[in-house]
């Protein structure tokens, strides 16, 4: 065990040098992308806002179930199934009909292939809805696999929404993932005051004009009362013009009075419709619906041809940029609601920092004194073998790019206080090793030997809690496992080579000297 | 130095200790309960700095109480001026928001008011970092016992086994004890403890086993004392330089890692006692003796 080759010797110092020089990068600024790499500071140390999204489908869920009324009526039609007490309420599609056709239903209900009503999920190997019989009672709702594949899509479909809202506000290095099947995870670094995003994430921006009709003349036709002036409005269901055909849209101050207003671009498709519309219509009024709401409800003075158009309401600078904002970035499926939230303010991240760095340097000047302390000559291999171990630590977090939050700094600090077991497990057995050996080398290689397995023992066990708390752990916990984890590996290697080598030259060199640890 | 303590003799006494201690943790979690942080129990945590440091902690609690956010608890939280706020209130409205009950204290408190941490857990969340947090130390457990089984025989699994329960209940006793708050860090510390009670019994264990070998006539209460006593320094200098680099996070660490950093100081300390007096008593009630490991061997 004490004899180490030129080349082995080399490769363990070669290995060290390279793993542990990344440590150094995070306080240089080098040109290349390779050494650029650095350590990230965690939401909790740089400061910064946490922000967990869930997207609420339950309207979708609702408005996916309404989408197959009419297929299913022309479906149970076609196959000549009469049916009866035909309903549709929040989570179901109900109707009665005799026995006898119930297979018949099965039948054009369970057809895999191109099925319009019930569309085969091969993602999840099940169908989109699921059916009950009860009597004469057919329930119909959407199966366990139709909701999570609803909600996955609506996940989908609003990541890039998000993204591009949070892009427009201009936050630095947004990170914007997916969390299982229904949440995206926002965090925002540099972020203080998370409410307005809050606020722009919240709303979904469904806007719509439509031409406000005479009261209840027509049928197809809602009420709304305009915002601003409690004006009530009866508003038509048909839909001219979405937000889906805005290219562009910019707050603005009106020439006339000032007021802050929204001027939109509308796409090719949309310009034509919208002219068309407008011409048509000239004298009648065209109300502005936002979000279930009715922004206003100007009348039409002339047809609008060229694809522009503005949007007033009571609106202040902020508010009309935000809707500006928010009709640029498309409308979301559906609200996103905030389930967690998390926000450090950039001077207690400081404070952490500040607090974390002291503690290491404290609880590691303790650590080198009591090793020097207790085993002298030999505590100096352990302190030497102990900084090597963080420089590796810290060189691997780097190269990895790993987080560091403020329990991952506790996690160094405890790696200080458990690293020196290696050495201390290593040294025990050498003293008694020492005891029953004359040859200080005989002693020393047995006493590796025997101490090896046990380290092994004892670090797997941590290691193993450590990787199920990364694999279980949230936000500022997973650093801490993080550095736990990396830390017992470059433990097990310092003490395994470097501190092993160390102890080789002084037994080489004191082969024939009483050595006492 | 040759350490030559007779820690059998203390089995018997120690045992009852840590079974009365164990049975008193269980009973005032069971009934005093524990103080689950807002991560478990869902709610909103603010933590704020006046520059004004005549604000005292009744002025923050009335101005907060005003505002209708259910049970509502103030302390103070490191420097003068700086207050931990926790309430119930888990889900915001239009009426009330992080943001208006952020502008109505501002306003209700004299000087600069400074919110530096704010979290909000709703409920589905809370509900599932507990079972999350539940789930990992269960399966840390099961991935320890299975660990030291492939690694050991099944008396040294269930005797390590013992003294990790003993150790993390006491430890939660302790909190419940101390009415200390559990959140997400105290489960990052109870899987460390864990792994490092583990590794305590582990380095014990591996002695014994090598001397049930060396010494074949010797018995068992003999060869875990003869163990303890090989291992014993390496036990407390190892239990030293950890509680000495945690208690540096105890005091230096700030507030946050206040709770984490105890409930390790806890662990550690309870830990290295039951690797002794717990772990290793169990084998002599086990009567392991060089034939079951060297069957187990044979079996293999």
């Amino acid at each position: 065990m004490l004899n180490f080759s030129n080349s082995k010797v080399l490769s363990i110092y070669i290995t060290f040098i390279l793993i542990s020089i990344f440590s150094l990068t995070n306080f240089l600024n080098f040109e290349s992308p390779f050494l650029k790499k650095k350590v990230n500071l965690g939401l909790d140390l740089q400061g910064g806002s946490y922000l967990l999204l869930e997207v609420d489908s339950s309207a979708l869920e609702k408005r996916r179930l309404q989408s197959k009324v009419i297929l299913l009526k022309k479906a149970l039609n076609k196959s000549l199934i009469k049916f009866d007490n035909f309903s549709i309420n929040d989570d179901s599609i109900k109707f009665t009909t005799e026995e006898k056709n119930f297979k018949e239903f099965e039948k054009i209900f369970n057809l895999k292939g191109s099925n319009e009503i019930n569309t085969f999920l091969d993602k999840y190997n099940s169908f989109e809805l699921d059916y009950t019989i009860k009597n004469n009672l057919i329930s119909i709702y959407l199966s366990k696999y139709g909701i999570i594949n609803l909600r996955s899509a609506a996940v989908d479909q609003s990541i890039e929404i998000v993204r591009r809202r949070i892009d427009e506000i201009g936050t630095k290095e947004p990170s914007i993932l997916k969390r299982g099947n229904n949440r995206i995870l926002v965090e925002l670094p540099g972020i203080k005051d998370p409410e307005r995003i809050k606020e722009l994430l919240g709303k979904t921006a469904e806007l719509s004009f439509r031409l406000v009709t005479k009261d209840n003349v027509e049928f197809g036709s809602e009420k709304f009362i305009i915002t601003d002036t409690q004006e009530e409005i009866s508003v038509s269901k048909r839909i001219i013009l979405s937000g889906e055909n805005l290219i562009d849209a910019q707050p603005k101050f009106d020439n006339l009075n000032n007021q802050p207003i929204v001027s939109f671009s509308l796409d090719r498709l949309g310009s034509q419709r919208f002219g068309r519309v407008t011409s048509d219509n000239i004298g009648k009024r065209l109300a502005i619906i936002l979000d279930n709401e009715a922004i206003s409800a100007p009348v039409i003075q002339d047809s609008i041809t060229g694809g522009n158009g503005t949007i007033s309401g009571n609106f202040t600078f902020q508010t009309a940029t935000d809707l500006a904002l928010l009709l640029r970035s498309g409308a979301l499926p559906t609200p996103l609601n905030v389930v967690e939230e998390r926000t450090v303010g950039p001077d207690l991240g400081k404070d952490s920092i500040e607090a974390g760095i002291v503690s290491l340097i404290i609880g590691f000047l303790l650590v080198v004194l009591f090793m020097s302390f207790k085993y002298k000559l030999f505590g100096i291999i352990a302190n030497i073998s102990l900084i090597s171990n963080l420089l590796m630590l810290m060189g691997i977090l780097t190269l990895l790019e790993a987080t560091l939050t403020l329990p991952g700094i506790a996690g160094i600090i405890l790696t200080v206080g458990m690293a020196v077991d290696a050495n201390v497990l290593i040294f025990e057995r050498i003293k008694e090793e020492l005891k029953g050996e004359n040859s200080n080398i005989q002693a020393f290689d047995s006493g590796f030997k025997k101490s090896i397995v046990t380290i092994l023992d004892a670090n797997i066990t941590t290691l193993i809690a450590s990787i199920i708390l990364f694999i279980f752990g949230s936000g500022p916990v997973k650093g801490f496992a993080v550095t736990l984890s990396i830390g017992l590996v470059t433990t097990l290697f310092s003490a395994y080579f470097i501190s092993r080598h160390l102890t080789s030259r002084i037994v080489f060199k004191n082969r024939d000297n009483k050595i006492t640890i | 130095m040759i350490n030559n303590y007779n820690f059998e003799q203390k089995f018997k006494l120690a045992n009852i200790t840590s079974m009365i201690l164990v049975l008193l943790s269980i009973l005032m979690i069971l009934f005093k309960g524990l103080n689950f942080g807002i991560d478990f129990k869902g709610g909103t945590l603010m933590e704020l700095r006046c520059d004004s440091t005549n604000i005292q902690i009744s002025d923050v609690r009335s101005s907060f109480n005003q505002l209708d956010l259910g049970d509502i608890n103030v302390k103070e939280f490191g420097k003068k001026g700086d207050f931990l706020i926790k309430f119930e209130r888990k889900s915001f409205d239009d009426k009330i928001s992080i943001k208006t009950i952020k502008e109505k204290v501002s306003n209700e408190l004299q000087g600069n008011v400074d919110f530096r941490r704010v979290e909000n857990v709703g409920p589905k969340v809370s509900k599932e970092l507990l079972e999350s947090g539940l789930l990992a130390i269960s399966l840390a457990l099961a991935a320890m016992l299975f660990y030291i089984w492939v690694r050991f025989e099944w008396q040294f699994s269930i005797g390590s086994i013992i003294a990790i329960f003993h150790d993390v209940l006491i430890t939660i006793g302790l909190f419940s004890l101390l009415s200390l708050e559990i959140n997400l860090s105290i489960v990052a510390a109870v899987l460390t403890i864990v792994g490092y009670s583990m590794n305590d019994t582990v380095v014990i264990y591996d002695r014994i086993r090598e001397n049930l070998i060396k010494y074949s006539s010797l018995k068992i209460g003999e060869i875990s004392n003869k163990s303890i006593n090989e291992t014993l320094s390496r036990t407390i200098i190892t239990s030293s330089t950890t509680l000495l680099a945690l208690i540096s996070i105890f005091i230096l660490g700030g507030e946050i890692l206040k709770g984490f950093s105890l409930a390790m100081i806890i662990g550690v300390v309870i830990g290295t006692y039951s690797s002794i007096f717990v772990a290793s008593p169990i084998l002599k009630y086990f009567n392991v003796s060089f034939k079951t490991i060297s069957k187990e061997k044979e079996n293999n």
